[in-house]
């Protein structure tokens, strides 16, 4: 048998098949686990596909702007970008021209990765399967941890560099060691800003990971159920999980702008 | 039956902390959600003309709170449904032997 993941012999079984990457060996070139120098084929095709897609779409609706006759394609776009305006007038009252087109392309990218969740899970594993493909393939980008965590590392670098734009090297180390117990505690300054820094990017992955993988793994219980009941129970999941996939989108946007102007001011 | 006492050890043991995952989460997230919920209304019944702007920042803060119940949630489902990787452990050094 190719494909013991289309027909596999427990539930556990059948779970765990879906929860594994395509994994390409960077050291022999094969398919299998390599350690650090593995790469998530799918979660990188995945990313990459939606975000050509939907920044193209962005794109192809700036170029031909009509102020007569906006059509619908037009006016969801607008929406979209004035609403992320709209919140980063709110939150942050520097001037960039680098936060508002950050929050946009990670709410836009977040939220169109979150939402193949949405699909069923056998679909592509069982479409690529017809065209020959027997290898692991996990649809959501976003319940890859080496996502999330490329997202918030590049968020944390941005943060330490509109740190260090915004004082200056002298305003930073002074923040860094006079902050909040003042000079002569500043061991215990140090540590707390060490920690505060720290926790930044590692929850912003995790609370996104969490969601998805949450969600993933409750939808892939719902496909182990007999078939009588998954449409009940998978209906009702899905449309509470639109709520979760919105919020979390909105949430890593929401706390990428609050960090960003934190490290402003 | 060496082995079948092992197993049924690791067994039990993974049902009593994915419980303790499944449920404390729960009962967090339950109260949390609660106290938010309640403040929301006590502030909407204050000031009615801030609603929009609350209902936003609440559920920025709904998101935050989910977070970390869905992922002890999770990981207590793994447990129960995937496969135990304690388990799994004591299984390979058995073969082994």
């Amino acid at each position: 048998m190719t494909a013991n993941f289309l027909h596999p012999a427990t539930s556990g079984e059948y779970i765990q098949h879906h929860l594994e990457y395509l994994q390409l060996n960077l050291r022999t070139f094969t398919m299998e686990k390599g350690g650090f120098w593995t790469l998530n084929l799918d979660t990188l095709a995945l990313t990459i596909i939606f975000g050509v897609l939907f920044f193209g779409l962005f794109y192809f609706v700036v170029t031909r702007l009509s102020s007569e006759v906006p059509g619908k394609l037009q006016n969801a776009v607008e929406m979209t970008i004035e609403f992320v305006q709209q919140l980063v007038k709110e939150v942050f009252h520097g001037k960039s021209a680098l936060i508002a087109p950050l929050a946009l392309t990670i709410f836009v990218w977040i939220l169109s990765l979150n939402a193949l969740d949405l699909l069923p899970v056998d679909l592509l594993i069982r479409i690529l399967f017809c065209f020959g493909f027997a290898h692991h393939f996990r649809l959501v980008p976003t319940d890859d941890p080496n996502f999330t965590f490329a997202l918030s590392l590049s968020v944390f670098a941005l943060i330490i560099f509109y740190n260090f734009k915004a004082k200056g090297f002298k305003g930073v180390t002074k923040e860094v060691l006079t902050v909040p117990f003042g000079k002569w505690l500043f061991p215990l300054n140090v540590t707390f800003r060490l920690i505060e820094e720290l926790v930044k990017p590692i929850s912003l992955s995790l609370r996104l990971f969490g969601n998805m993988f949450a969600g993933e793994l409750i939808f892939l219980l719902i496909a182990t159920m007999p078939w009588w009941i998954q449409w009940t129970a998978g209906g009702i999941w899905s449309i509470f999980h639109i709520l979760v996939i919105t919020i979390q989108a909105f949430v890593f946007m929401m706390l990428t702008i609050i960090y960003l102007s934190m490290a402003h001011e | 039956m060496e082995l079948a006492h092992l197993i049924a050890g690791i067994q039990s043991i993974t049902v009593i902390a994915a419980a303790g995952l499944i449920a404390i989460a729960a009962f967090g997230t339950a109260l949390s959600f609660g106290m938010l919920g309640g403040k929301f209304l006590e502030s909407i019944a204050r000031q009615p003309e801030l609603a929009p702007m609350l209902t936003m920042r609440m559920f920025v803060m709904a998101g935050l709170i989910d977070a970390f119940a869905a992922i002890s949630v999770a990981t207590g489902l793994l447990l129960v449904f995937g496969s135990n990787p304690f388990l799994v452990a004591v299984l390979s050094a058995a073969a082994n032997r």
